[in-house]
């Protein structure tokens, strides 16, 4: 970390300088950190159309914490990545079974873990509010040791990616296709989702559970709009995700707002000028 | 039971000394239903094979049971030329695919993803390039290799769709249905590629379709399938049976009632 700091502190801002604001620069190491990891996973999301699956996802991890606070673990987060996974890992396996639309499965879930959740934090007579910091999340109040795993989950996800992503596209884009190049299609998605059950539920407590989904739909969805090819197409969504993320966390420190907030707007309108150049660019 | 009855019959069909595939009494049943029974062919290298049957009649069950994608009784064999038993190499051309129209898969993406283990979210090194491109040439669309899959034509991403399942060059190639959504121009360049491949590759082709015009001009040889195999011959044969007539006009009267 030492290093981290004293290199930021050739910044030109008022925070950067030495032995202060030490907040604010984990908070930019952990958004240096986590945007490129949305911005990767965020193209699959948006390829294999699984935007509201994500959002579903978002919903169990609270479930998960939930549990965890209940169960009394100091740390429900890793509660959260156990329900997450076999939320996903659940879904994968209804979704193949059953003729049903993928959206009306999710429907189910989704709605199913909200209400789990909620009925389990108000047990008792509880309040919901110790649970509020979830929903909006604050990434000021990262700490190096979360830094550094989600930058091993950053790097894994990198791996996977090198390892299967050629594997993970045919299989959503056709996977008739797929199956007849010897793919195991659902084991391909039960690995992707079981990824974004992770990332989702480690990030949730900084980006917060409200916003974390525009994270892993909009980069990809607007580097979209502007990208003829897969290279493009992780390029823009990752180079739109960091500087969103960056620009985000600027603007949440000079007027106060929340960053999750902030950098979900800043990818939004990076999703409008894309959109507004999509016939110049991608035509 | 009749046991003898079956020997009789397979020995009828013999391989004659060239490649080929033996599907013997094969059976798919899904849950209770009964899909496919007792179906049994042979198909030899550089024959082209139409099947045809109304919807429904097990066509694709057909192509997912020798791609091993479905459980299956009876037994689907591969002879080589030199009569030895082994796996055989599918090719197969799915059934007209959706491509999105804004999904950034470029037909180089699309095809390096599925036969190399390049990640193709990296640019592609040229080698692989000039591969794929390769590859593409055997159907005449290495113009498309930019191209995003979601803005070709019908006939054009049949084509593609087609290189792909060429490589790495199969002892089969099954298509499904690979006229439909294609235009005439298309059509026919299509048929004539199918010929063309069939004759330099010494390749066996399965395909299904519903376009009974163009039958005489291209297959060897067709199988009228409905849950079993109804007729069996040269083209002009099975379309101007009886079994033809029943099997299409039967579907008819019901339909009109």
């Amino acid at each position: 970390m030492g290093v981290w700091y004293s290199l930021v502190s050739v910044l030109p801002f008022e925070w950067a300088a030495s032995d202060t604001y030490l907040f604010m620069k984990n908070a930019l190491l952990a958004v240096l950190v986590i945007s490129p990891l949305f911005g990767i996973l965020s193209t699959m999301v948006v390829t294999n159309r699984m935007s509201f699956f994500s959002d579903a996802l978002g919903h169990s991890a609270f479930t998960g914490m939930t549990i965890g606070a209940l169960c009394g673990f100091a740390e429900p987060v890793w509660c959260a990545v156990v329900f997450a996974i076999a939320f996903s890992a659940l879904f994968t396996v209804v979704r193949h079974r059953s003729n049903m639309a993928s959206d009306t499965v999710i429907g189910v879930f989704s709605s199913t873990a909200v209400a789990l959740g909620i009925f389990i934090a108000t047990l008792g007579g509880k309040s919901f509010t110790k649970f509020n910091a979830l929903l909006i999340g604050d990434i000021l109040s990262v700490e190096p040791s979360k830094i550094g795993m989600l930058a091993l989950i950053l790097l894994i996800v990198i791996v996977l990616w090198c390892v299967s992503f050629n594997r993970l596209m045919l299989s959503s884009v056709h996977p008739g296709l797929a199956s007849s190049r010897g793919i195991k299609v659902i084991w391909q998605e039960g690995i992707f989702s079981a990824a974004i059950a992770v990332t989702v539920t480690i990030s949730m407590t900084w980006v917060g559970l409200l916003v974390i989904n525009s994270l892993l739909v909009l980069p990809a969805a607007a580097a979209r709009n502007i990208s003829r090819n897969m290279w493009q197409f992780h390029l823009f969504s990752i180079l739109g995700a960091v500087i969103s993320g960056v620009a985000g966390l600027m603007t949440s420190y000079e007027i106060g707002t929340s960053a999750g907030a902030s950098i979900t707007l800043y990818l939004a309108l990076f999703f409008i000028i894309t959109f507004l150049f999509r016939n110049k660019w991608a035509a | 039971m009749n046991n003898n009855k079956h020997n009789e019959s397979e020995e009828s069909f013999g391989c004659s000394g060239s490649c080929c595939l033996k599907v013997n009494r094969l059976g798919v049943s899904a849950g209770e239903q009964e899909i496919l029974s007792n179906v049994s062919f042979h198909l030899h290298c550089g024959e082209i094979v139409a099947l045809i049957g109304p919807n429904g009649a097990g066509k694709s069950s057909l192509f997912r049971a020798i791609l091993g994608q479905l459980p299956y009784e009876g037994s689907i064999e591969f002879h080589t030329a030199a009569g030895q038993e082994q796996r055989p190499l599918v090719g197969y051309v799915p059934q007209s695919p959706t491509f999105d129209k804004g999904d950034p898969v470029s037909v180089l993406d699309f095809f390096a993803a599925a036969i190399s283990d390049h990640p193709v979210f990296l640019p592609a090194p040229r080698k692989l390039r000039a591969r794929v491109s390769e590859c593409l040439s055997r159907t005449h669309t290495e113009r498309l290799l930019e191209k995003r899959m979601g803005t070709l034509s019908g006939g054009e991403l049949q084509r593609v769709l087609l290189a792909v399942a060429l490589e790495p060059l199969p002892h089969i190639l099954i298509l499904d249905e690979p006229l439909s959504g294609v235009d005439i121009e298309g059509e026919r360049q299509l048929l004539d590629m199918l010929d063309e491949i069939r004759a330099r590759y010494d390749l066996s082709v399965l395909l299904s379709t519903h376009d009974f015009a163009n039958l005489e001009r291209y297959a060897d040889k067709v199988i009228l399938l409905k849950g079993r195999v109804i007729k069996t011959g040269k083209p002009a044969e099975v379309l101007k049976s009886p079994e033809f007539e029943e099997t299409f006009h039967l579907r008819l009267g019901r339909e009109e009632r």
